[in-house]
């Protein structure tokens, strides 16, 4: 008895800055980025949620855009630039935003934190003093069942604050 | 979900011939938003996804000098929305593309997507049509079977439209608005952002020198009908008339009369008939104040 392999779609070739490291892979055509960077990249700090872009657990900056990774191909950021969670933090210590998220006990399960991690930084990296309503506003597509969004939202302010 | 091929044609012919190669088989690519999603829960089989973004016509913003601008089918949210001369000329538009999603679906989403997606839902879709968009589709045989079709027109039931085998459409051209016009789009959400709309109203109106009288007018209203759907009689209701609340309230109820909806989870057929009009009436005098400068 011989089993019969189907050939899939070719792997498509992949040159791309990932927070400011160079990676060049293959990836399936079909693979979201979510999945490239857990699996192919190996950099977890992304989240998988509802995996239909309404939750925002696994934002990433795609060329300085925040972005749902679950609703990009990993075969469209070849010759783009990529950062997540993991290139937050320096060797000198965490970034703002993180550090004012611990401060202010703006996470419980953390399942949601990366994302609006990400998606927060994207905010301050062009506004840095936005009001409530706008951080707010900016943040609505990220969702977090735990904390009522209320701590999230004075980490954000504080870590503006900090930082501008 | 089905394994796909990943396609990049860098030209509108050679997306065209991976098109009409795969048939139903392929789809297009632009911001991914509901195309991802809907492979992933099986609505179609694909062999292969066409990734739109590397083609320049379909990823441009081109203004012309009588005032029209042509927006590429690619052209995501955020890219209309900081676009200064889309911000003066035509605001309506800027209404739809800073409610579609949150911040990360505006980064991606494209309205000529929107338009394609053809939801009855679509945020983007009514103010194309208020603004008398046409679509630019390029299809397979070259040249000469490029063709254009009003906005009105593209959408032909839940889903689906008139884009035959190997087609794509390339742009979307709105015409100059000229002096005394105003556009406004709005809809009814439970929320206050990144939800589907229980209904909408895309108006437009064009007013007399003195601003006194409705010149033109289209109403167009998302999510009560199988397609975005133009209510002729509301703007029957405004031409030629002096603007006032009881000519408004009029078209707002020929809207409402229009609206043919069903009722889902989303909302019942007497409160989507019963918004229909009250959001007409809202973009009317949105449109009017719009138009007054």
């Amino acid at each position: 008895m011989t089993t019969q392999i189907t050939p899939g779609p070719a792997r498509v070739h992949v040159r791309t800055t990932i927070n400011g490291n160079a990676h060049e892979f293959l990836v399936p055509p079909y693979m979201s980025l979510l999945d490239t960077l857990r699996e192919i990249v190996g950099l977890t700090g992304t989240k998988e949620g509802c995996l239909d872009g309404n939750c925002g657990a696994c934002t990433v900056s795609l060329d300085g855009r925040i972005v749902d990774s679950c609703l990009v191909l990993g075969a469209e950021i070849d010759g783009k630039s990529v950062e997540t969670v993991e290139g937050m933090a320096t060797p000198e210590g965490l970034h703002p935003l993180q550090q004012a998220f611990l401060e202010e006990a703006a996470l419980q399960c953390g399942i949601c934190t990366p994302g609006f991690l990400v998606a927060a930084k994207g905010l301050l990296d062009n506004e840095p003093a936005p009001d409530e309503h706008r951080i707010r506003h900016w943040l609505a597509g990220n969702l977090c069942r735990c904390t009522g969004y209320d701590k999230i939202v004075r980490a954000v302010q504080k870590a503006s604050a900090e930082m501008s | 979900m089905h394994p796909f091929a990943y396609e990049a044609p860098t030209s509108i012919s050679d997306a065209v011939a991976v098109l009409d190669k795969h048939g139903d088989r392929a789809r297009p690519i632009a911001g991914g938003t509901d195309v991802l999603v809907q492979a992933r829960a099986n609505r179609w089989d694909l062999d292969a996804i066409v990734d739109v973004k590397n083609i320049p016509e379909l990823t441009q913003i081109s203004h012309y000098p009588d005032g029209s601008v042509s927006i590429g089918a690619a052209v995501p949210c955020y890219q209309i929305y900081q676009d200064q001369k889309i911000r003066d000329s035509f605001p309506g538009i800027i209404d739809a593309v800073e409610m579609i999603g949150g911040i990360q679906i505006q980064s991606r989403a494209a309205l000529g997507g929107n338009l394609c997606n053809s939801s009855p839902s679509a945020d983007g879709i009514c103010p194309l049509i208020a603004y008398n968009a046409v679509c630019h589709i390029a299809g397979p045989g070259g040249d000469d079977n490029h063709r254009d079709i009003p906005v009105e027109d593209f959408c032909t039931g839940p889903g689906s439209n008139v884009l035959r085998r190997g087609e794509i459409l390339v742009s979307m051209v709105l015409p100059a608005p000229g002096d005394n016009f105003g556009a406004a789009y709005e809809r009814f959400i439970p929320r206050n952002e990144m939800d589907i709309a229980v209904a909408g109203a895309g108006v437009s109106v064009k007013l007399s020198d003195d601003g006194s009288t409705f010149e033109a007018a289209r109403v167009a209203l998302a999510a009560v009908a199988p397609v975005p759907l133009l209510v002729p009689a509301a703007a029957d209701a405004l031409v030629g008339n002096a603007v006032s609340d009881d000519v408004i309230e009029a078209a707002a109820q020929a809207a409402g009369d229009a609206a043919s909806p069903i009722a889902d989870m989303r909302g019942t057929i007497e409160q989507r008939k019963h918004l229909s009009a009250v959001l007409t009436r809202r973009m009317i005098n949105k449109s009017v104040e719009r138009a007054r400068g």
